[in-house]
């Protein structure tokens, strides 16, 4: 899949050794996740900033009926070994801090766990949301956390995490999906980054009686531009959580399309979601399945050119692929009950739309109005207990990048706090999280799946 | 005795009539281009793969396959099922193989149908291919006589007796022709004269030629085709489609096939005006409709019924093509119908001059009245509801498959409009004819 010369370089024996005397940057094999693998491979270490904390009791709750060992002290010895042994995770509760000076026991727990974590170890950081708060010591302690954990992250070696939840009041009972998908392989290349759980009002749902082998088990889910590439990877991997899946592409791409949906066990529905008619067809196939759960907005397109060459033909092709196909077909999702109730909008936006990226102003333009997308239509799905999240992957090992220059391929691996490039099952895992019906909490949220990408972090 | 109009679909309903679901093909190709090397177990395991990725039924039983291909190696004795087996349908599906020139692949149709019709299956796929390109060769009768000899040998000296029979002529191989064995005139021969009996011009077959590809040119263009087709080696279209053809630009083609027994009549049918040798592959997925709603899946038309002739082209005084026009007949008094009480007309193309022969007799009071019998002939219909999306002229017409490009673009044509009636007509190799008529 991947032609990583450096990263298959630097982990052979003979290339350690003199990557490792010549002071070159390690490539870290990420451990990701195969169906039956435990949440963590070791033991856990859970720490609380506060008297006030309301999730440490939620995280020991659920790691405590999975079997993992879990210590309240940093320095403790854990699994048989002594006080310096390697942990799996270290999660420290950070809500309640009352201003800066609470930070300070969050270093305490946190700088013993840096020097401990695993290989593809886990630190999450979970804390309040800063626009809950109105007085400016308790706004500016939550937000602080945000620059630790940034930081914190491009430190984190050998393929561990680091990475920042914020828990709105009263979700702390709505987070076990999250917690699942942050300290399970699941979330291999989700590094750097924030995510806010039970921030958009009015949710419901519950994580009662779910299969976690199967979370998407009984589901139908739509993917488009599923021909091939990272589309092909997520309706694989929807299909291994349990969903039925449609695949979507463009005629043209149909054979290609064939082996997806027959690989899956789904169907494939030749359609051009940029056609009048597109959204009608989509719900049309859906009532084959009996109706829809999960759609995964996935199609789309780059057309790069300077903004000085670019042409209204080419902009608008990939504006309507990567944008206003989305918002029709969303529009009719809402208004159909075709789109059941606890359904799921996913899309796909792009570093590019954060960042921006040079020569691609059509496609960040279009990547930045997905965002806006999410933002506006989280709250309108709240009614349909549904939820909209999107992915923002960064660079991802494609035939796509495969065929990048040398030099530009290489930038866009070295340059993230992972140093390589993720694989496109890192973007599926993140749109298979945010598919599960136990997700519920989880809406208008946009999680860039990059490694901790330098640009526009 | 003429036939009379009846509001009554069928007098004589079968037990149950067959839904058509769906269909998947895989486009056409003209001989020795995009399909080269593809077999035809490669093109029909990918057309069938196309339909099961469309309706969701990998690892699925139907109940039956029924295909055919009419150029086929003697090693695709099972060719059907070798397809099956390297599909994605479960492995357990019965298969069988039907050869019936250019009707095969409506007469699997119609196979199907009828078990369904009789409840003896509730699914099935009919299905059809053919390639010229990758076409069986045999070794020549001569050579293949004295290989036997010697296979038949019971000593080294009778081989080697045997073997000494051998001439340097028996070389050349038998390449499969387009050709009919008992009159050794080439099928565009049989057309010529066929064409020549009728006096069809040649304006009126680069009419036909021209709006085939111009409609199919359009209904590609509006998505017409993509629930009905995958695509295939590099090709999203049939690749003898010209889309910019016109009456005036095919007038300059050189005629070919001058008919024989016609000294007065100068050659009309061109390269564009016939079909072009083409590889490719058509499957349609036939059900009950009790097995379509457990799926939800859609039914775009029911056959109603069907009939298959056969003319004496040999001995006697008939076209070889010209079975449909017997046929035809036959089925509408059968179903209480007239040749005008149909909303779409799917011709066959194997030559314009084919059609507009039919056409003719059935106008013709004398062929109505000595041939058929009528006291009044068929008569016309509305040219304008024929060939509406394009026929074999410009797909092209990979003799097995064509039936199963056929089927379900009338079924869909019937099931975007809503409601009404077609007609299918198909003239084959050998003097015979397959028809069929569609509702929804």
């Amino acid at each position: 899949m991947s032609n990583d010369w450096y990263s298959d370089f630097v982990n052979s024996s003979i290339g350690r050794s003199i990557a490792g005397t010549v002071g070159l940057p390690p490539v870290p094999r990420l451990r990701r996740y195969e169906p039956g693998q435990p949440l963590l491979s070791g033991p856990a270490l859970l720490g609380t900033a506060t008297a006030d904390g309301r999730v440490a009791k939620v995280v020991r709750s659920l790691l405590t009926d999975l079997g993992v060992e879990v210590h309240d002290d940093p320095n403790s010895a854990v699994g048989g070994g002594s006080s310096t042994s390697k942990v799996a995770a270290g999660i420290v509760d950070a809500t309640g801090l009352s201003g800066p000076g609470d930070l300070a026991e969050i270093q305490a727990f946190l700088t013993p766990v840096m020097r401990r974590i695993g290989p593809s170890g886990r630190v999450l950081v979970i804390g309040d949301v800063p626009a809950g708060a109105t007085a400016p010591a308790v706004r500016a302690a939550r937000r602080a956390l945000e620059g630790l954990v940034r930081s914190a992250a491009k430190e984190a070696r050998y393929g561990a995490t680091v990475n920042l939840l914020h828990v709105a009041d009263g979700a702390e009972n709505d987070l076990e999906s999250t917690l699942r998908f942050f300290l399970s392989s699941r979330s291999a290349f989700v590094h750097g980054q924030r995510l806010d759980v039970g921030t958009v009002p009015g949710f419901s749902g519950s994580s009662q009686g779910v299969d976690w082998d199967k979370p998407l088990a009984g589901r139908t889910a739509v993917v488009t531009g599923a021909a091939r590439g990272i589309g092909a990877t997520v309706a694989a991997t929807l299909r291994r959580d349990g969903a039925t899946v449609i695949c979507i592409d463009v005629p043209a791409s149909g054979d290609a399309l064939a082996r997806t949906a027959n690989e899956v066990g789904g169907s494939a529905l030749q359609l051009d979601i940029t056609a009048d008619h597109a959204p009608a067809t989509l719900l049309e196939h859906a009532q084959r399945h009996g109706g829809l759960d999960v759609v995964v907005h996935n199609a789309g397109i780059t057309r790069d050119k300077l903004l000085a060459n670019q042409d209204r033909d080419r902009w608008n092709s990939v504006i309507d692929v990567n944008l206003t196909s989305q918002l029709k077909i969303n529009d009719a999702l809402l208004s159909s009950d075709v789109f059941h109730r606890g359904g799921r909008i996913v899309t796909v936006s792009s570093m590019a739309g954060i960042a921006g990226n040079r020569g691609q102003t059509a496609y960040g333009a279009s990547k930045a109005g997905v965002i806006g997308m999410v933002d506006a239509t989280a709250p309108l799905l709240v009614e349909k207990d549904a939820t909209i999240n999107a992915v923002a992957p960064g660079f991802i090992e494609t035939a796509m990048t495969n065929a990048m220059p040398v030099g530009t391929r290489e930038a866009g691996r070295r340059l993230s706090s992972m140093t390589q490039g993720g694989l496109p099952v890192d973007v599926a895992e993140t749109i298979a999280w945010f598919a599960q019906g136990a997700s519920y909490a989880v809406n208008g949220q946009v999680l860039r799946v990059d490694g901790q990408n330098y640009l526009g972090a | 005795m003429s036939p009379t109009s009846s509001s009554a679909s069928s007098s004589r309903p079968l037990p149950r009539r067959a839904a058509i679901v769906g269909a998947n093909r895989i486009p056409f190709a003209r001989s020795n281009g995009a399909y080269a090397r593809a077999s035809n177990q490669d093109m029909l395991t990918a057309a069938l793969d196309g339909l099961v990725a469309r309706f969701g039924m990998a690892g699925e039983h139907v109940g039956e396959v029924v295909s055919g291909a009419v150029l086929k190696k003697s090693s695709d004795f099972n060719l059907t099922r070798e397809a099956v087996l390297g599909s994605r349908l479960a492995a357990a599906t019965p298969t069988y193989d039907v050869q019936q020139a250019c009707g095969t692949s409506l007469q699997t149709t119609l196979l199907i149908a009828n078990k369904i019709a009789l409840g003896q299956i509730e699914s099935g796929i009919a299905a059809g291919v053919d390639t010229t390109s990758d076409a069986p060769i045999e070794v020549n009768e001569g050579l293949r006589s004295v290989l036997l000899a010697a296979n038949r040998a019971k000593s080294t000296a009778g081989v080697l007796k045997a073997l000494a029979g051998l001439r340097p002529g028996q070389i050349v191989p038998e390449i499969p022709a387009n050709r009919e064995p008992r009159t050794g005139m080439s099928m565009g021969e049989h057309a010529a004269q066929t064409a020549a009996a009728w006096g069809i011009t040649r304006q009126a077959q680069d009419e036909i030629a021209a709006a085939s590809h111009q409609n199919l040119a359009k209904a590609y263009d509006r998505g017409f085709f993509d629930d009905l087709m995958t695509p295939y080696l590099g090709l999203t279209r049939d690749n003898n489609l010209r889309a910019d053809s016109t009456v005036e630009g095919l007038a300059k083609l050189k005629p070919v096939f001058k008919p024989a027994g016609y000294p007065d009549t100068e050659a009309t049918m061109t390269a564009a005006n016939s079909t072009p040798l083409t590889d490719g592959a058509a499957t349609v997925l036939l059900a009950s409709d009790e097995w379509a709603a457990e799926r939800h899946l859609p039914v775009l038309a029911h056959l109603v019924d069907a009939e298959t002739s056969a003319v004496d082209y040999v001995h006697g005084d008939e076209g070889l093509l010209m079975a449909p026009a017997y046929a035809v007949p036959r089925l509408l008094e059968r179903n209480g119908l007239t040749l005008q009480d149909f909303d779409f007309y799917e011709f066959h193309e194997a030559f314009a001059s084919t059609i507009l022969a039919t056409f003719a007799a059935w106008e013709d009071p004398i062929f109505c009245k000595e041939k058929l019998g009528y006291d009044e002939p068929l008569g016309s219909f509305d040219k304008s509801k024929l060939n509406v999306v394009g026929s074999s002229l410009a797909t092209g017409h990979p003799f097995a498959a064509t039936g199963a490009r056929i089927v379900p673009t009338l079924a869909k044509l019937l099931h975007e409009k809503g409601s009404g009636r077609g007609l299918i007509s198909i003239c084959a190799a050998g003097g015979q004819g397959v028809v069929a008529i569609l509702e929804a």
